[in-house]
């Protein structure tokens, strides 16, 4: 009896012990698994679209009507990508798109660096009247300023030096590049307030005595500004830098303000079923009318055309992107 | 602070000797000058690029332009345009109400997802960076066309994910509906949470730049924080309310704005699409322009009440 109950003994602590275990494991990794799941669940349904897009760019017509076919085509086909690249006039809008949206980019980046500097380090009157006016720029809706812009820039004249020079008559900046330098330059472009504002923060957050040093070593402000503080800001310029590349490109409300009839990505990309519609009554001699799940589908094939470029180029960025984050916090 | 002060000090005792008077700008002087320089662009946009253009959209929503030969001729209107905005437009005030409601009925979740999403990020495990990179990805995925394009797709809103109406997602949704009313809640709020389910999609893919917003703030959290409540026995739980919640609290007033911002001048919100047709497609510039500044005025009204709210929960560390 007492051997036994010695036995049993032992063996309930064993149980006891086991069943702690578990419950300890369950505490240390039941939030993990919980935690991979949800990271999963939201990773799958970000990616989903553009999965199905990517699925969807490779299906002939067919495939689309068929019900058996559901992700993978049944007969793949490079077509929709023939088509669609044709009649965005890919090359062509490719190539005025990266122009554009390397020229914007950089131009804000300069533009906004200085002024982000200039919000951050400097006392002077009217800093913060002029910062709540940086915020204001960001709520107005470029709606608001649109028809004033357009007229802007059909009727170009800045105070009246132009005309003088031309004799009266202003000139169009329409269909150029200049309305976009102009405006980035001058940090009145595509959301650039939130540029400004990314940088001032991060420039308020850096500690002052660097710049304290190389004054006291005899650095002027311009010197101490590009030799110091420029190199520090490396991380949140790429920052400024990637948004405001991706938003451009993929923009559609200044593209057709100003440049009407010169092909962009992102404009060809929102007509491209109109285009190819267009393009087939060419061909064939007669009004045509694509099938709403066709023109679906070659839209879709455009607009993985417009961001594959981006996703490229996010894909070397993302590292430095990410730790530009993790190292300094652009807020804060 | 408090050595930067005395450098501070310093540095206008060394740089500004008694020739003060010969060289007519000391140290602040100075640096007021040169802050001004660095600003100066955003100073000459402000007044060409915004304050013209919004003193003429202005002029313009009070007059008829008509576009003539070398320029445009001004006929005044008084506030014909506003009232033809309000009263006599078929679908403007449906169109700002709407998106006013689909605001106010998003920007609340999206604020919630991405503080969440950023906590997530924030901790450590493997594929870390891997999930961090997807979950900025909709940055890219939904910017400008990509927005104007899947809104009105067919395909993508057969397959029941970014539309309400797809079938697939009015199941999901009908099912959960179901259980959450044996809850015995009260039906709006099930109704809330059922069509927040619904937009999923449209709340995650909304929220990359909070995200990465709230993530910084959360890492410029000093860890000396948690070391001393963790010595003092503090929980998880209370880590999170007692540091985390209020230190990032001014970054929920900052995301807040921006959400609501972004959420009314997208490319593809309603209102925006009209102005813009309304100009252009039916070239009735005075009225667009009328549209417009209402929408502002209503933007203004509620991101500065929102403001105001906000700001007196928000905690201030220093």
């Amino acid at each position: 009896m007492k051997i036994k109950g010695i036995f049993r003994r032992k063996s309930e602590t064993r149980d006891k012990q086991h069943d702690r275990n578990i419950l300890y494991m369950w505490g240390r990794h039941g939030w993990s698994i919980v935690r991979g799941v949800i990271i999963f669940g939201i990773c799958f349904l970000i990616l989903y679209p553009t999965l199905v897009k990517l699925s969807v760019s490779f299906m002939p017509e067919k495939d689309i009507y068929d019900v058996t076919v559901r992700y993978v085509p049944k007969n793949p086909t490079l077509e929709n990508y023939k088509t669609v690249i044709k009649s965005m006039r890919y090359p062509t809008a490719f190539w005025n798109t990266l122009k554009l949206a390397t020229l914007t980019s950089i131009m804000q980046l300069i533009s906004c660096t200085l002024v982000g500097y200039g919000f951050a380090r400097f006392k002077f009157r009217g800093r913060n009247v002029l910062f709540a006016l940086v915020i204001l720029t960001m709520i107005v809706p470029p709606q608001t300023l649109m028809v004033p812009l357009f007229m802007h820039f059909r009727f170009f004249d800045f105070f009246g030096i132009i005309s003088a020079i031309t004799g009266g008559r202003s000139i169009n900046l329409l269909e150029s590049y200049w309305p976009f330098i102009l405006m980035s330059l001058t940090g009145m472009g595509l959301k650039n307030g939130l540029y400004i504002y990314i940088m001032r923060q991060f420039f308020r957050n850096m500690p002052k005595e660097l710049e304290e040093a190389a004054y006291v070593d005899g650095a002027g402000m311009l010197r101490t500004f590009a030799q110091i503080m420029l190199p520090s800001a490396v991380p949140a310029m790429v920052t400024v830098f990637l948004f405001s590349f991706v938003w451009q490109w993929t923009d559609t409300f200044y593209s057709n303000l100003f440049l009407m009839n010169t092909p962009v990505l992102a404009k060809a990309a929102a007509n491209v079923s109109n285009q190819i519609a267009k393009d087939m009554v060419r061909v064939v001699g007669a009004e045509i009318y694509l099938a709403p799940a066709v023109s679906s589908m070659y839209s879709n094939t455009a607009s993985l055309l417009v961001i594959l470029p981006l996703l490229v180029l996010y894909l070397f960025a993302q590292k430095r992107f990410v730790e530009s984050i993790e190292r300094t916090g652009i807020v804060g | 602070m408090k050595a930067s002060a005395i450098t501070d000090k310093a540095l206008k005792t060394v740089a500004v000797p008694k020739k003060k008077k010969r060289r007519g700008l000391n140290l602040n002087r100075k640096r007021a000058m040169m802050g001004y320089l660095f600003v100066l662009p955003f100073i000459i946009g402000l007044v060409t690029f915004f304050a013209v253009p919004m003193v003429q959209s202005f002029i313009f929503s009070l007059n008829k332009l008509e576009v003539v030969e070398g320029g445009y001729n001004l006929i005044y209107m008084g506030t014909e345009n506003y009232n033809r905005a309000l009263r006599v437009h078929a679908s403007y005030t449906r169109d700002l109400v709407d998106s006013l409601v689909y605001m106010f009925t998003n920007v609340p979740l999206i604020i919630i997802f991405s503080f969440f999403a950023a906590n997530l990020l924030n901790q450590k495990f493997r594929g870390r960076s891997v999930a961090r990179a997807i979950f900025f990805l909709p940055v890219i995925l939904t910017s400008g066309v990509m927005l104007v394009i899947d809104s009105g797709d067919l395909l993508q809103s057969s397959l029941g994910m970014t539309q309400t109406d797809g079938q697939e997602g009015a199941f999901r949704a009908v099912e959960l509906a179901r259980l959450l009313l044996q809850t015995r809640l009260s039906t709006r709020f099930i109704d809330y949470i059922v069509s927040a389910v619904d937009r999923t999609y449209d709340i995650v893919s909304a929220s990359g730049v909070q995200i990465l917003i709230f993530l910084a703030g959360l890492q410029s959290i000093s860890p000396s924080l948690y070391e001393a409540s963790n010595i003092e026995g503090a929980t998880g739980w209370e880590n999170f309310w007692k540091i985390t919640f209020p230190m990032v609290s001014p970054l929920i007033l900052v995301n807040t704005v921006y959400s609501i911002i972004d959420s009314l001048t997208n490319s593809n919100n309603t209102v925006m699409t009209l102005i813009r047709d309304t100009a252009f497609a039916s070239q009735d510039y005075g009225l667009s322009s009328a549209m417009a500044w209402i929408y502002f005025a209503a933007i203004l009204l509620i991101v500065g009440i929102v403001m105001w709210i906000v700001s007196r929960l928000v905690f201030y560390y220093d």
